[in-house]
């Protein structure tokens, strides 16, 4: 019992360790809202990290390479707008 | 007024002792007082050096590895005795007890006293603290007076001393008289013989007491300290005590013991009438202790003596023990057992007291009831009769039992211990004999109803900690915790005032110590503030940790006083320590200081600045301003390079104690600044400034032990200047170093060999200059036989010399010595040896010339040959080390050297056998070199000749140096031919002796690996068959090196014998062997390509045998690691095997099979294998449920793998269906890879994460990608 209780803590501990390192972990009780944030994040951190894939995102958007990097990361701070009301469970 | 004397006798004998402990010098050892013949602390280190840091540091880490139970991990794999059978005890020790292995100066701990607790003024506010609490002012107060006493007592003593010498013209016996009055009127009438005897065992009571400055006025005398044994109770004022309800066993708590006290013993009776009987009475203790003062308190305290068998003595304190020591003449057996007492004395005396018992005479009553009524009569005893009434026949006539003179059923007395432990109730552990004072209480099965609150709650606390103390780890870790947990509602008092006693105990062992101390830290955490009043008691019982000679326990020690200050506060801990600093006692000073280190190693070292700044100035006492500059050595020690930003402020605080008026203040300032400076090293040389011109005025002015002390200081500030300055102050101090290279002072030596050391190795000093001023000198004080003797002397000399030599060159420092390598006296030889070796280590053989080198040889193989001692490996090294370095220029001497080794291969010691062995295996390299090779095939056949040694040790050696041989000459030109010399090894590797099956092994491997054509396959066959035994090595090494072996002969002799070999082998029951067969074939698939090996292996899969499929199941795993993308041609050949293997019932099967498609899957990657990779990914997918950890574990590493060869986005399609699954356990599993996945490949998800439908609010999608040009 007690073993168990301290076992659980244990992992959950690592848990914490882990998501402190890496934001993008997620866990049983994530919400679609919380994956799709760090999904979004991800990947407009990947389009401004790999510069051909920007450089093809400012041709089809017909913007400067600098202003496509800059809306990249202002839509990095809400990517997917506020977070909805948290349902009373 | 005979007692007076007495105790002034003492008085001085403590000042002279303590001064002597203070002095540099190591205290003097009593050998009356621990046996003088041989003694069990040879090989000791009688005293922890005082002053000097740094010997603890060179000197004496291998002794006290040595004598510690803890041992370092691969350190003990050479020690641990490996053999398999007949080792009973292997690795485990007995537990040792603390005080069996301290010195005199540390079990000095146990005569110090756990003061009540302290008045916490930060808890009572502006408050006046209650008149019964004592305050910081109290604690002072008792220190000052406790300080006037013992001058007052030492200027009595000085007075006496005076009168004395000048009675000196008196016979001499005066000294003894004084002792006692007993050993006077011994001395008449008692024999030569009896005289001996006595002063041996008045060496006992006579001890002088070496801490007279106790406080033992504020005494909370803990039970169980046999020092209160001691003589100096005598000076113990009951005036003075604070009576504290704790302490049960104490001294004057029982003044009311009824008339059986001694104290209240009538004159007449013994004490004053046994002189006359002297002669024939057997010796009683002879003490100085005041009558007045006597109480059982010393029995109460020992383990079970005759009087005190009731243990109860603890805890039913007013009764005294019964026919004691100090009532009734003591039986023989009793006198000198005022310590622990083994069970065989124990019985002894109870068997004795039986007898006088039954032998006492009758009574009228016993009489009447034993004879019939008529038929006898009472007679008249003869008018001659006259009963015995002096006393001294008295003594001599059974003592009447004190106790019921009649035999009666005895009261039952549930308290009571017997002879057998009675068994703990309620689930509590085993109770030593030891542990009753402290424990006893438990045995009481008194209602707990009936108890007070109070009570209930010290019993409680009693229970965890003997649980704690002696429990098994499950109840000692409940119990740890429930402390832990209820610390705050136990309250500190009851708390320490359980633990603290118990760490006093004298019979303490290391594990019971770490236990308890253990508590204390968990205990301390919780009660925060409220251990203020306590942490002085805290203190006295830790502080002694800091000096053990255990590294562990040392940072145990430091880890609590740094919890402590945290927890109390500076202002607390000052409060606490700063009563102490001037302390009478160095001991109590000694530990003070460390203890303050660590405060400040806690608190910063600029909190307690000012404190020091203020100590270190002191008027009022020398001690207290040594103190303070020791507490700054110590922290220079503690922290190193921490003290950088301080370094000024700590150096302006300790300099004016360069010119203090007590020379022991200028000792320990300088030996602090060379502590400071050797701390700031290689910085920090400005912050010395102020103190260069002291020092350098004070080297010219001092002699003596501050010489030596600002020599040190000198030496290590050396080192931190530029380099101009460094050579006009080495030549500046060089010339008082070189007047005392003559000094006689052993402490001196050291230092001045450190320093020139350290001088030597600056960079402005010159090779010239060293030469033609150090060098003469250097070499006529410190080369003689005379530094050899002393292990440090040697050590230091040799690091000296070899420094000096890196600045001058070898041939300047190896001409010096090389004629004395034909020295008379082994132990010079061998330093001279060492000196040489790491000189020619260092520096090569280029400069030695070849007058030089005649010389070397010449002397080398003299000390060699002439080595007596069992410490052989200096001389073979050093052998070694020339040999290696003069190269191509040993060809000449070669012969010489291998008629001298064939002359001792055959020689009737082991060790000269070994020893020649090993030093063929040195020097082959260079026999090659010298093109010798027909020398080193004669060896060769020499060696082989021997390989019928017997002893285990020697033929590893010679295995050894037919294995240098073989390698440098190779196969085809070795002598004796390879094929003979194999067959008579196969017989050695049955050999179960670790050395010889690692040289053997080696051999073997070597020979198969470059010559196995040499050598018929029927021979290898024979050889596999003998390696499946070496697979149970105990050591890494041989199972390694009998694995490649395996590799080797399958490439010499072809795969398929060696392959049914070790399938069969896979069989067997034992798993190491296992193990190790599957890793065999493994490298044997390696060697030989794995489809040589594949059919027949996967062929074994369809033996019904657990065992045997996971065996192969292994070798297959091991196999795709070991051929990484080799793997890509057999990928489909063993897929239907791991399917079938993947879908066992069985986990291992499953476990096993998944790291095999690990290794595949991570093989193959990017070779096209997706396909059957997809296939296999769906037979482990199933198991990620599962819950043993070694399968889950293999699982989620096959996931890895899959990742690695099939990309991301293959395994976070098999994830989505899982990530939002209703059952949580689902959820958990699948986030889990989720997050193992995201981790190895983030970027490459973003590509194929699941296109998400927008809701009201919310963008979920991403609309980016999906533009297109």
């Amino acid at each position: 019992m007690d073993l168990k209780a301290s076992d659980r803590f244990n992992i959950n501990s690592q848990l914490e360790h882990l998501q402190a390192k890496y934001v993008g972990t997620g866990h049983a009780d994530l919400s679609r809202f919380e994956w799709a944030v760090n999904i979004q994040r991800d990947s407009y951190a990947s389009y401004i990290g790999h510069y051909p894939i920007l450089a093809y995102f400012a041709v089809a958007e017909n913007e400067s390479i600098g202003r496509e990097r800059y809306n990249f990361m202002q839509k990095m701070l809400l990517p997917c707008g506020l977070p909805p009301e948290r349902e009373e469970d | 007024m005979d007692h007076m004397d007495a105790e002034i006798a003492k008085t001085q004998e403590e000042r002279r002792k303590m001064e002597e402990v203070a002095m540099l010098t190591s205290v003097t050892f009593d050998a009356d007082l621990y046996g003088g013949g041989p003694d069990r602390f040879e090989g000791y280190e009688r005293s922890i050096p005082v002053t000097d840091e740094e010997e603890e540091a060179d000197g004496d880490r291998r002794d006290i590895a040595r004598r510690m139970a803890s041992y370092t991990g691969p350190k003990s794999l050479n020690e641990l005795p490996r053999g398999s059978e007949g080792e009973d005890d292997s690795g485990f020790k007995k537990p040792q007890r603390i005080i069996d292995r301290e010195d005199d100066y540390r079990r000095r701990r146990l005569q110090r006293i756990i003061s009540p607790e302290r008045n916490d003024p930060f808890a009572t506010g502006e408050a006046t603290p209650d008149p019964t609490v004592r305050t910081y002012a109290d604690v002072m107060r008792e220190q000052a007076l406790q300080r006037q006493k013992e001058e007052l007592l030492k200027e009595i003593a000085k007075k006496k001393e005076e009168e004395k010498s000048k009675a000196a013209t008196e016979p001499a016996p005066a000294a003894q008289k004084r002792r006692n009055r007993w050993d006077q009127s011994q001395e008449p009438d008692g024999g030569a013989a009896k005289k001996a005897k006595t002063s041996s065992v008045a060496s006992d009571w006579d001890a002088p007491d070496s801490t007279p400055g106790i406080g033992r006025w504020d005494a909370t005398p803990t039970p169980g300290r046999v020092a209160d044994a001691t003589p100096s109770v005598s000076r113990r004022n009951r005036w003075d005590e604070t009576p504290t309800p704790g302490r049960l066993v104490d001294a004057d708590a029982t003044p009311a013991a009824g008339g059986v006290t001694p104290g209240a013993t009538p004159a007449g009776m013994t004490w004053d009438a046994t002189p006359k009987l002297a002669g024939l009475a057997t010796p009683t203790p002879k003490r100085q202790r005041s009558r007045w003062d006597e109480t059982p308190a010393t029995m109460g305290s020992a383990t079970p003596l005759p009087g005190a068998v009731t243990p109860a003595a603890s805890f039913t304190p007013g009764v005294t023990p019964v026919g004691g020591v100090d009532l009734a003449t003591p039986t023989p057996g009793a006198i000198n057992l005022r310590g622990a007492m083994t069970p065989e004395q124990y019985n002894l005396l109870r068997w004795e007291r039986d007898i006088e018992e039954r032998n006492r005479p009758l009574t009228d009553e016993e009489l009447d009831a034993m004879f019939p009524q008529e038929g006898y009569k009472i007679l008249d005893p003869p008018a001659s009769y006259v009963p015995i009434r002096t006393p001294a026949r008295k003594l001599l006539a059974t003592p009447t039992p004190l106790g019921t003179p009649l035999y009666a059923i005895p009261e039952e007395n549930r308290g009571q211990q017997f002879d057998i432990p009675k068994e703990a109730p309620g689930g509590l552990p085993f109770m030593k004999q030891e542990d009753y004072q402290y424990f006893g209480a438990l045995l009481n099965e008194e209602e707990e109803e009936q108890l007070s609150p109070e009570e209930q709650k010290e019993r409680k606390i009693m229970k965890l900690l003997l649980k704690v103390k002696n429990g098994t780890p499950p109840q000692r870790k409940t119990a740890l915790r429930q402390l832990t947990d209820k610390a705050r509602e136990f309250g500190a008092g009851p708390l320490f005032n359980k633990i603290l006693p118990l760490l006093m105990q004298p019979t303490l062992e290391d594990q019971e110590r770490h236990l308890l101390v253990k508590v204390i830290d968990r205990v301390l955490y919780k009660l925060d503030e409220l251990v203020r009043p306590f942490v002085h008691k805290i203190l006295v019982v830790i502080e002694p940790l800091l000096i053990d000679e255990d590294y562990y326990a040392r940072v145990e020690g430091r880890e609590i006083i740094s919890n402590l200050s945290k927890a109390a506060g500076l202002a607390t801990m000052i409060a606490a320590m700063r009563p102490d600093i001037d302390n009478i006692d160095e001991y109590v000073r000694n530990t003070t200081a460390r203890a303050f280190s660590v405060v400040a190693s806690a608190l910063g070292i600029p909190a307690l600045l000012p404190f020091l700044k203020a100590v270190c100035q002191s008027k009022k006492s020398w001690q207290a301003r040594h103190t303070g500059i020791k507490i700054v050595q110590q922290i220079a020690i503690l922290m190193g390079c921490a003290v950088l930003p301080h370094l000024r402020s700590l150096v302006e605080i300790i300099e004016h104690g360069l010119s203090d008026e007590n020379q022991k203040v200028r000792t320990i300032t300088a030996l602090s600044l060379a502590a400071l400076a050797e701390a700031a090293a290689p910085y920090g040389i400005e912050s010395f400034d102020s103190v260069l011109k002291p020092l350098w005025k004070g080297i010219r002015s001092h002699r003596g032990k501050v010489l030596a002390a600002f020599l040190k200081a000198i030496g290590f500030i050396i080192p931190l200047m530029d380099a101009v300055y460094a050579s006009y102050y080495t030549k500046e101090v060089m010339i008082i170093l070189i007047r005392e290279f003559q000094s006689p002072d052993e402490e001196m030596k050291k230092i001045v060999l450190k320093v020139v050391k350290q001088c030597v190795s600056t960079e402005g000093v010159e090779a010239d200059y060293i030469r033609n001023d150090i060098l003469p000198e250097f070499f006529r004080n410190f080369w003689v036989r005379r530094m050899a003797l002393d292990r440090r002397n040697y050590k230091q000399l040799v690091d000296t010399t070899v420094e000096i030599a890196n600045k001058v060159g070898v041939a300047d420092i190896v001409g010096r010595i090389v004629e004395d390598l034909k020295d008379e006296s082994e132990p010079y030889r061998r330093m001279v040896m060492e000196t040489i070796e790491k000189v020619v280590a260092n520096l090569g053989a280029s400069d030695i010339d070849a007058r030089l080198e005649e010389l070397l040889i010449d002397g080398i193989l003299y000390a060699f040959q002439e080595q007596t001692s069992d410490d052989a490996n200096v001389m073979l090294n050093g052998f070694g080390a020339v040999v290696n370095a003069l190269g191509q220029r040993v060809k000449p001497y070669l012969p010489q050297i291998c008629g001298t080794i064939k002359w001792r291969l055959n020689n009737k010691s082991a060790k000269v056998r070994q020893q020649a062995a090993d030093l063929i295996a040195r020097i082959a390299i260079v026999m090659k070199q010298c093109k010798e090779e027909q020398l080193m095939g004669h060896l060769g056949v020499v060696l082989y000749e021997y390989l019928g040694e017997e002893y285990p040790e020697v033929l590893g050696s010679i295995l050894g140096a037919l294995k240098a041989i073989v390698n440098v000459i190779g196969m085809t030109k070795m002598t004796p031919p390879i094929k003979d010399l194999l067959p008579r090894l196969t017989p050695i590797l049955k050999n179960r002796h670790e050395k010889v099956q690692e040289n053997c092994i080696d051999l073997v491997g070597r020979i198969a690996d470059r010559g196995a054509e040499f050598v018929p396959a029927r021979e290898w066959m024979r050889i596999c068959f003998e390696l499946l035994e070496m697979l149970k090595a105990h050591k890494k090494g041989i199972r390694r090196a009998t694995v490649n072996t395996f590799g080797y002969i399958a490439k010499a002799i072809g795969p398929q014998d060696v392959l049914a070999t070790l399938l069969n082998n896979l069989k067997v029951q034992e798993r190491q062997n296992r193990v190790c067969t599957t890793v065999a074939i493994a490298i044997v698939a390696e060697t030989c390509s794995p489809f040589t090996v594949l059919p027949a292996l996967m062929n074994e899969y369809r033996v019904p045998e657990l065992n045997v499929q996971n065996g192969v199941l292994k070798s297959l795993s091991f196999l795709f690691e070991y051929i990484g993308e080799m793997g890509k041609d057999y990928i489909y050949a063993v897929t239907p095997l791991l399917e079938d293997a993947l879908m066992d019932r069985d986990l291992v099967h499953r476990q096993t099979a998944a790291s095999a498609v690990k290794h595949m899957a991570l093989g193959v990657a990017g070779l096209g294998c997706e396909d059957a990779l997809v296939h296999l990914l769906n037979y482990v997918w199933p198991n990620i449920f599962e819950t043993s950890p070694h399968v889950i574990n293999a699982v989620m590493e096959a996931i890895e793998g899959m990742r690695v060869a099939l990309g991301a986005a293959v395994i976070l399609n098999y994830c989505l269906q899982g990530l939002f699954h209703p059952a949580r356990k689902v959820r958990e599993v699948y986030w889990k890879i989720y997050n193992s996945l995201y981790i190895g490949s983030q970027d490459a998800l973003v590509a194929a994460y699941p296109t998400l439908e927008d809701e009201t609010n919310n963008v979920y999608s991403r609309p980016e990608l999906v533009m297109f040009i």
